[in-house]
């Protein structure tokens, strides 16, 4: 590697140039503006209309609430259904791999306009696909519009049909990266396939797993298409409402810019820590 | 033998039985897509089931076009999307470079804003980019807008600056004795060499903008500048709405992902596993 300062400068300055006027000045700004009161010009100084009130609002733990569920039961239950897949994708006993593999890699390139469609079609109450289903064998249909825990549930569905290929492709990579002369030494020494699995596999896979958990972590914190497109902008009455669907609310239809900046910053923070929480429970124990 | 051949058979049937299933349901929204955008309004809001495709795409385009002029808004879409990748590939192979092949002050700094940047939700940037751009520059529903504040990204650099780290040193040191200035070796020679990646990142970026939805939405709601994705979704809470025409604009958005998908799936995989792996 060579040492010359200004040569590189001279590559790095248009990125940086970018970084710094759509990156970094926002960053300090949007801190700057979460003390102020945004609601009427002239903007000023009073943190109690930002940091005071997010602690008192009760829309904003509805959002909070609904954004932790979410957390606490899509991103655990893609991650393992993702490991799964990947585990089962890399067998080599797989036919038509290239059919399945489609199946669920597919999703990763669709966007969510029109995902939202075909999911709000597929559930419609009255004429979805999925309800028609239920009623088929025997069971009652379900209004997943009107009834709070089936639309918190259908968006559940919605971003794990979206997302797990993604995660999948991840872990698989993982998968193929481990050296396969430690499989043929475990057999030799008669270790059974599921102890392999428990005892080399996961562990080799816990970086790769960490590193999902953290990206889904992230993505959640910010949910918002769907929410906003599936179920009416977090409908029915809030049962849906995100943290990020909450903070577009409030900036870009407030337009109080100031809270939701407060709100961008809470989110920022949750996410930090909920990451580095995953981090610890996920770290080298050895 | 036999015994050992029969659990194999066991085993195939077992992953077959779970996978196979299991795929059918992943691949029905998808299949549904193409089923609703070919069925009239009436028959996706009728009582029967429906699973194999109908006649109506053409009367069903003809009413999305007359909801709102998709055809444009998908103009908008490319051409966005098209130049996006461009600067943004750019930008970042530039950047990769200089962090590859060059020490220099300030370089751990540099390469802690791009991981930091990485785990930052855009929250935090996205009121600041508003209030500059469409306010203090009154720049809504221009091509600026749309392509220039989402340029930065973080993976494009990590994943350039892999590339050209992986390429043998003597090669750009035997042209830089040979007197070919750095600029000259970055252009003819790093570049050239590095074409698969470029191909990856530029396939993840352009699906990147392709799908693009909270920035366009904010930014762009006058109907000569919408993007496909942002007219799409404005549909949604209409009561008289063509459904089937929106699952046209729907197909429309999809397929030629889809296409892209899977004849680079290779350069798929290799974009989205850049982040995870090193």
């Amino acid at each position: 590697m060579r040492r010359r300062n200004l040569t590189a400068y001279g590559f790095l300055s248009p990125y940086l140039l970018i970084f710094a006027a759509f990156w970094l000045w926002p960053i300090i700004y949007s801190f700057y503006l979460s003390f102020l009161s945004t609601r009427r010009a002239p903007w000023t100084f009073n943190p109690s209309m930002t940091w005071l009130r997010i602690t008192q609002d009760t829309a904003f733990y509805n959002a909070l609430w609904n954004t932790l569920k979410i957390l606490a039961i899509q991103v655990p239950a893609m991650v393992f259904l993702a490991t799964v897949l990947a585990v089962l994708l890399n067998s080599q006993l797989l036919r038509a791999r290239g059919l399945i593999r489609f199946a669920f890699f597919a999703p990763v390139v669709i966007g969510e306009a029109a995902y939202a469609a075909v999911f709000r079609l597929m559930f419609n109450t009255d004429f979805g696909i999925v309800n028609k289903t239920l009623q088929a064998i025997g069971l009652s249909k379900v209004d997943w519009f009107a009834n709070p825990s089936a639309a918190m549930s259908l968006i559940i569905m919605a971003v794990t049909w979206r997302w797990v290929g993604y995660n999948a492709i991840i872990i698989l990579s993982g998968l193929q990266s481990i050296q396969t002369d430690v499989y043929e030494a475990a057999t030799l020494e008669r270790v059974s396939p599921r102890q392999q699995f428990f005892h080399i596999t996961l562990p080799l896979l816990r970086p790769v797993l960490v590193f999902c958990f953290v990206l889904s972590v992230i993505g959640s914190m910010q949910l918002f298409a769907e929410p906003y497109l599936i179920t009416n902008m977090g409908g029915p009455g809030g049962a849906t409402e995100t943290l990020g669907l909450f903070l577009y609310r409030q900036g870009f239809l407030n337009l109080n810019f100031g809270y939701a900046s407060a709100i961008a910053y809470t989110i920022a923070a949750l996410a930090v820590a909920i990451s580095a929480l995953n981090m610890w429970i996920g770290r080298d124990r050895t | 033998m036999r015994s050992k051949s029969k659990t194999m058979l066991f085993r195939s049937l077992a992953l077959h039985s779970v996978l196979v299933p299991l795929a059918l349901l992943w691949l029905l929204p998808l299949w549904m897509m193409f089923v609703f955008a070919t069925m009239s309004d009436n028959a996706i809001f009728s009582p029967d089931i429906h699973l194999i495709p109908s006649t109506q795409f053409g009367e069903n385009f003809a009413k999305l076009q007359g909801d709102i002029d998709f055809v444009r808004t998908l103009i908008v879409s490319v051409v966005v999307a098209v130049i996006y990748t461009f600067f943004s590939v750019a930008l970042t192979s530039m950047a990769g470079w200089a962090l590859a092949r060059y020490k220099f002050l300030g370089r751990g700094l540099v390469v802690a804003i791009i991981l930091g940047t990485m785990t930052l939700p855009y929250f935090v940037v996205v009121i600041p980019q508003f209030i500059m751009v469409a306010r203090d520059f009154g720049l809504s529903n221009t091509w600026f807008a749309l392509i220039v504040p989402p340029l930065f990204n973080s993976l494009g650099v990590l994943f350039m600056r892999q590339a050209f780290s992986l390429m043998p040193v003597d090669l750009f040191d035997a042209a830089r004795v040979e007197g070919v200035s750095e600029w000259k070796i970055f252009i003819h020679i790093a570049l050239p060499l590095s074409r698969p990646m470029l191909a990856a990142l530029s396939i993840i970026l352009f699906l990147h903008s392709w799908n693009n939805y909270l920035w366009p939405l904010l930014i762009s709601n006058d109907r000569s500048m919408m993007t496909a994705p942002v007219a799409l979704g404005s549909l949604f809470g209409l009561i008289d709405v063509s459904w089937g025409g929106v699952m046209v604009g729907a197909v429309l958005l999809t397929v030629p992902m889809l296409v892209v998908f899977v004849f680079l799936q290779r350069f798929f995989m290799a974009g989205i596993t850049a982040g995870a792996v090193k």
